[in-house]
């Protein structure tokens, strides 16, 4: 396979892809690494904010719990709401880009023009705003992402629909008899599925971010979540001395964050050999 | 003879920002059964605009001013979209574009495309099937092999497999002759099939074309720009100017009598027949702001007053069944 070789060739998306293959070799096994959830749960206040020994190899929090078993538990929550936040903002955008991009007109500029208000917007403040509306929570934290993130597909979609669209191909089909939705759904949406991969791939990253974002500023998860970005909003005021309790959920999101991105860039640079890196 | 499909009066505009575009006025072309009638005109005549109309498939603005489409006595302008999808697009009516490069979707197998048709169609004489299992497919793709050996492609097991960028433009332009011809249509709508092709594989594809018009006992519409193709192809022929018909008859009446004078300076185009290439002078009007009466007056050397106030109506002319819309005919009997 051509395309397999010059993917194992681009190293960064090699090493991206082995990250993101870790994390969720974590998540999976998170009952497995962490039998007893109570070290990560119960607090123990004679053991707390100790550096990482060989007992607790990531030291322990404000409450004596053993970081290292919130960090692994807070692998499958971190995964879930990317997944979801994703899923749902692809479920919304890429048919909102595909019919305004197939369709034109007066509906296809109400479309674009709805996602542009959206696009106008700060996503993080408009998430922000989203997620104190509803009751706080990592439901509504991923709903607030995801009715954020989707203008991002929608513009995708669009563009790309528009392009394929003139194609003389969809004019055979017309004139082959085929509907509207048929030629949308079976025709198009194919021609236009790698870019909606690599923005996915790329956004599974961002939206982690963002949501430990959300979780920092405390309209996210709720404790005790093992959430990356709560413990970091929780450690604050133990910084710099006990440097252990932020340092390993804030490396957590870090290298899930560049496993995220350097596999989208490299599927990018797969798909598209125009935007190739020199190198 | 009642012809199959007769097209008559037809006129369509576009409105643009700069005002309507008169695409096609008072065009009239008539196909008889197991015919070939060739459509000719330079580019921008609205020779494409033609096959688009009698598909249905025109851009939403399009409007249709006056004129029948009429399909077997049905007027395919007065036919719903979703009649038209299931009766006339793909299984009545077959249609073949112009550029096989683009014509198939890049990212499915030949196969996969071609057995699509017949899932939506059905097989020549069925209705769609109701359930699509491997027996059917079996049977469907033993029918696209049929029709891939009767287009002359080699080895056709292994093209359904394969993906459209594995062909030359000659075998995409069989496989697309094949879809075409998957639900045996009554009628073909070729647009300049073998233009984009070169000129070799272009005399195949016709002598093709030729052939498969007797053995399916299709009839075809066929679209060029090319006078040569046309007298080799067709047995009709329907001259178009800037979206007038201007003369119409069989092809041997009208390449030895030309009459129009515009049909004369397009044969005197064409590097074969011309000792020295004369071509026309002046340029095809823009259809939004065409000129009055004959629209090829400011271009004609007969050209008289009575050409600028008045739309000459094709008229029949010789026992040829020879037609031309000319002011110099004006009352002329022979």
């Amino acid at each position: 396979m051509l395309i397999l070789k010059k993917f194992l060739r681009d190293i960064p998306a090699v090493l991206g892809f082995v990250i993101i293959a870790l994390v969720i070799i974590i998540a999976l096994a998170s009952p497995l690494l962490v039998p007893d959830r109570s070290v990560a749960f119960d607090s123990n206040i004679l053991a707390r904010l100790q550096p990482p020994s060989a007992e607790h190899w990531f030291g322990t929090d404000n409450l004596g719990r053993d970081i290292l078993a919130r960090v692994i538990l807070g692998t499958r929550g971190a995964l879930m709401i990317a997944l979801s936040v994703v899923g749902l903002a692809i479920l919304i955008g890429v048919p909102l880009g595909l019919v305004a991009g197939y369709k034109g007109g007066l509906l296809g500029d109400l479309i674009m023009r709805l996602t542009d208000v959206f696009l106008a917007v700060p996503q993080l403040i408009l998430a922000v705003a989203l997620a104190q509306l509803l009751s706080r929570g990592i439901t509504s934290a991923m709903l607030a992402l995801a009715l954020t993130y989707w203008p991002f597909f929608a513009r995708t979609v669009y563009g790309e629909t528009r392009r394929v669209r003139t194609a003389l191909f969809v004019e055979a089909l017309q004139g082959l008899g085929a509907g509207d939705w048929r030629i949308m759904l079976a025709h198009v949406l194919p021609n236009v599925a790698s870019p909606v991969i690599v923005r996915a791939t790329i956004g599974m990253g961002f939206t982690i971010l963002t949501a430990a974002v959300l979780g920092f500023l405390g309209v996210g998860a709720t404790p005790p979540d093992p959430d990356w970005g709560l413990a970091i909003a929780e450690s604050r005021e133990y910084l710099p001395e006990h440097w252990w309790f932020a340092a390993f959920p804030g490396l957590a999101i870090l290298i899930t964050v560049l496993g995220f991105n350097l596999f989208g860039d490299g599927l990018r640079d797969l798909v598209d050999p125009k935007l190739r890196r020199s190198r | 003879m009642e012809p199959v499909l007769s097209i008559r009066d037809l006129r369509i505009s576009i409105p643009t920002d700069e005002g309507s575009a008169q695409i096609l006025d008072h065009v009239s072309v008539k196909l008889e059964k197991g015919r070939i009638v060739g459509v000719v005109g330079e580019s921008g005549c609205g020779k494409s605009t033609l096959i688009r109309a009698i598909l249905g498939i025109l851009p939403n603005q399009t409007q249709i001013e006056s004129g029948v489409i009429l399909f077997n006595g049905r007027d395919l302008l007065q036919l719903p979209k979703g009649v038209l999808n299931k009766e006339i697009r793909g299984r009545a009516i077959g249609f073949i574009p112009q550029d096989p490069y683009l014509a198939l979707n890049p990212v499915f197998r030949v196969g996969t495309q071609l057995l699509e048709i017949l899932r939506a169609h059905g097989m020549p004489g069925e209705a769609p099937p109701k359930k699509f299992d491997r027996r059917t497919e079996a049977r469907y793709r033993a029918h696209l092999v049929g029709l891939l050996k009767a287009v002359q492609v080699p080895d056709p097991e292994t093209t359904l497999e394969r993906y459209p960028h594995q062909f030359s433009g000659g075998q995409r332009q069989r496989v697309l002759i094949a879809a075409a011809l998957a639900c045996r249509p009554e009628v073909i709508l070729a647009d300049e099939p073998t233009t984009a092709l070169d000129v070799t594989t272009q005399l195949q594809i016709l002598k093709l074309l030729k052939d498969l018009v007797g053995e399916f006992d299709v009839s075809m519409l066929f679209i060029t720009h090319d006078f040569g193709v046309v007298a080799q192809l067709c047995d009709e022929v329907s001259v178009m100017y800037a979206g007038q018909t201007v003369e119409s008859g069989p092809t041997r009446a009208i390449l030895d009598d030309t009459r129009h004078p515009y049909t004369q300076a397009l044969i005197g185009c064409h590097p074969d027949r011309a000792v020295d290439i004369a071509g026309i002078p002046g340029q095809v009007p823009s259809p939004l702001a065409p000129p009055p009466g004959c629209r090829f007056h400011p271009r004609c050397d007969h050209a008289m007053a009575k050409c600028i106030s008045e739309r000459p109506a094709l008229q029949a002319l010789g026992a040829n069944r020879q037609r031309v819309a000319c002011t110099l005919y004006d009352g002329a009997v022979d």
